[in-house]
């Protein structure tokens, strides 16, 4: 299977602070790979290199076989992120922000797109409605539509999940899923929910400050620390690695 | 350059004006209250003063003038700060545009802006004051023109600094003008200023244009090496600008502050 994204030795300096160090990774072509850490243990840093908000120290990240710094523009267009630290401009209607981003995107067909995607991700009864006065299930599923607007073949994600209802949860959950199939996109997947990446990723990284500490499939990880779920096993690396710094 | 993405842009900011009455108010309210006000100071100076009582307006024309400066330019960095306000920054930068594109889409939409406030504000002087902007001819467009490119170039500079260093610059963005006006020269002639800053006043293009916009109302000459020099410092201030917020978004990239610029 092909290697859509390969990143290597990718490391991240601030003035005081090494935010990332010598990461390697890659993800083929329809693989989700869950990245799991703790809070600021580099997980957003990397996503940013990743995206080309953020120029690495050294290393670099290839996507499609090209280097995000060379070809940042080009390869944004295959591209796309969802947080829920970013939003979406409040004071505009779904389908308003869907078109100023389809543009953004050069999406050809957009009304075609659009109509898709408010089907796919039920936005049709609020599509008219202006994105702040929605439900934070709502409005995640609108970052989706914005997020999938340009089809892209590399999404990333994090922490899709956050904040949301379990019936909410799962509709995103089982949407990803079902997209990354057919789409045969490759995600990358920040999370911490454990079920949420068990449930997903076929391969998962574990970060703390800044390394890549193990990785593995979901399954391997559990076994080869002898624990009951990831979580545990999350919880082991995690101290560990703190009491070694 | 993209037609699309520029479109794009500039509909993210048309859908946010066109959905608000309060926003569309607030843009002309402010230009309105500002020409009324210098509508009553110069009809006071036409009456009692001896430099301006042959020329009517000389006073609210500069006003006209130097408000279109101060909204393409607070315009400008309006749409920078809306941005940020909606914490979409990030979502702007992960689109594929390029600078170029932001930089013209801004453009567009900050023309559109300052003329949503000041068409309605000069539609009253005339009935209001009996004074019509129009008086100035055929150069007007070129003092409209030369003003517009220098509030864009400070919006450039705003913007730069608000790229690099985030919301803790916005108080910057609303001054910056304040600090250029007692140097402009708007209302008085150059000679007024003390010799050195009449020094540093001639390397700023509002000289040679508020300077061309009292010579044609009150000597009815028109003086194209004016408007031609304000042209020449204009193109050197914006290419210094466009290079300013290019560098600028190096270092935000670098420096990490294009993650977290809303917060």
């Amino acid at each position: 299977m092909q290697n859509l994204i390969i990143v290597e030795n990718l490391s991240k300096n601030y003035q005081k602070k090494e935010a990332v160090k010598n990461i390697n990774f890659t993800i083929n072509e329809n693989e989700i790979l869950g990245l799991l850490g703790p809070n600021g243990c580099g997980k957003t840093t990397t996503i940013a290199m990743m995206l080309g908000l953020l120029k690495p120290s050294s290393g670099n990240v290839k996507i499609h076989g090209l280097d995000i710094e060379k070809n940042r523009i080009s390869l944004l267009h295959k591209m796309n992120f969802i947080s829920p630290y970013i939003e979406l401009p409040k004071k505009l209607t779904v389908m308003e922000n869907l078109i100023v981003y389809g543009n953004l995107y050069n999406v050809k067909k957009l009304n075609e797109r659009i109509e898709y995607l408010s089907h796919k991700l039920r936005l049709n009864e609020f599509i008219n409605n202006q994105t702040g006065e929605l439900s934070s299930g709502q409005k995640n599923r609108v970052s989706l539509a914005k997020a999938l607007i340009n089809e892209p073949s590399v999404l990333l994600l994090d922490e899709p999940t956050a904040s949301l209802d379990p019936e909410t949860g799962d509709f995103v959950r089982k949407f990803i899923e079902n997209i990354s199939k057919e789409k045969k996109m490759s995600i990358l997947l920040a999370s911490h929910n454990m079920d949420e990446v068990k449930r997903l990723c076929k391969n998962v990284l574990m970060m703390n400050n800044g390394v890549i500490i193990d990785k593995g499939t979901p399954d391997d990880l559990i076994a080869k620390h002898g624990k009951k779920n990831l979580e545990e096993v999350f919880l082991k690396l995690n101290r560990k690695e703190n009491e070694l710094q | 350059m993209s037609y699309n993405r520029i479109f794009g842009l500039f509909l993210r900011h048309y859908f946010l004006i066109k959905g608000s009455l309060p926003r569309i108010l607030d843009l002309i309210y402010w230009p309105t209250i500002q020409i009324i006000l210098w509508g009553f100071i110069s009809k006071f100076f036409t009456t009692y003063s001896d430099y301006y009582n042959n020329t009517v307006g000389v006073i609210l024309t500069c006003a006209i003038l130097y408000d279109f400066l101060f909204r393409s330019s607070i315009s400008f960095n309006m749409l920078f700060l809306e941005e940020i306000w909606s914490r979409n920054f990030t979502n702007l930068f992960i689109a594929p545009m390029r600078i170029s594109e932001i930089i013209t889409a801004l453009v567009g939409t900050a023309l559109l802006r300052t003329l949503i406030g000041l068409v309605p504000a000069i539609l009253i002087t005339t009935p209001l004051f009996g004074i019509s902007i129009l008086n100035l001819g055929i150069p007007l467009f070129f003092l409209f023109l030369s003003l517009y490119i220098f509030g864009i170039t400070l919006g450039l500079f705003v913007s730069s600094g608000l790229l690099r260093y985030g919301p803790s610059f916005e108080n910057i963005a609303w001054s910056s003008l304040f600090l250029l006006a007692p140097l402009g020269c708007i209302y008085y002639p150059i000679e007024i200023l003390p010799e050195f800053f009449q020094n540093v006043a001639r390397g700023l293009p509002l000289v040679y244009i508020f300077e061309e916009a009292r010579s044609i109302l009150v000597n009815k000459v028109v003086n194209y090496s004016n408007i031609k020099d304000a042209f020449v410092l204009n193109a050197i201030y914006l290419f210094i600008g466009i290079s300013l917020f290019y560098y600028s978004f190096s270092q935000a990239r670098k420096k990490g502050s294009l993650i977290n610029i809303g917060e």
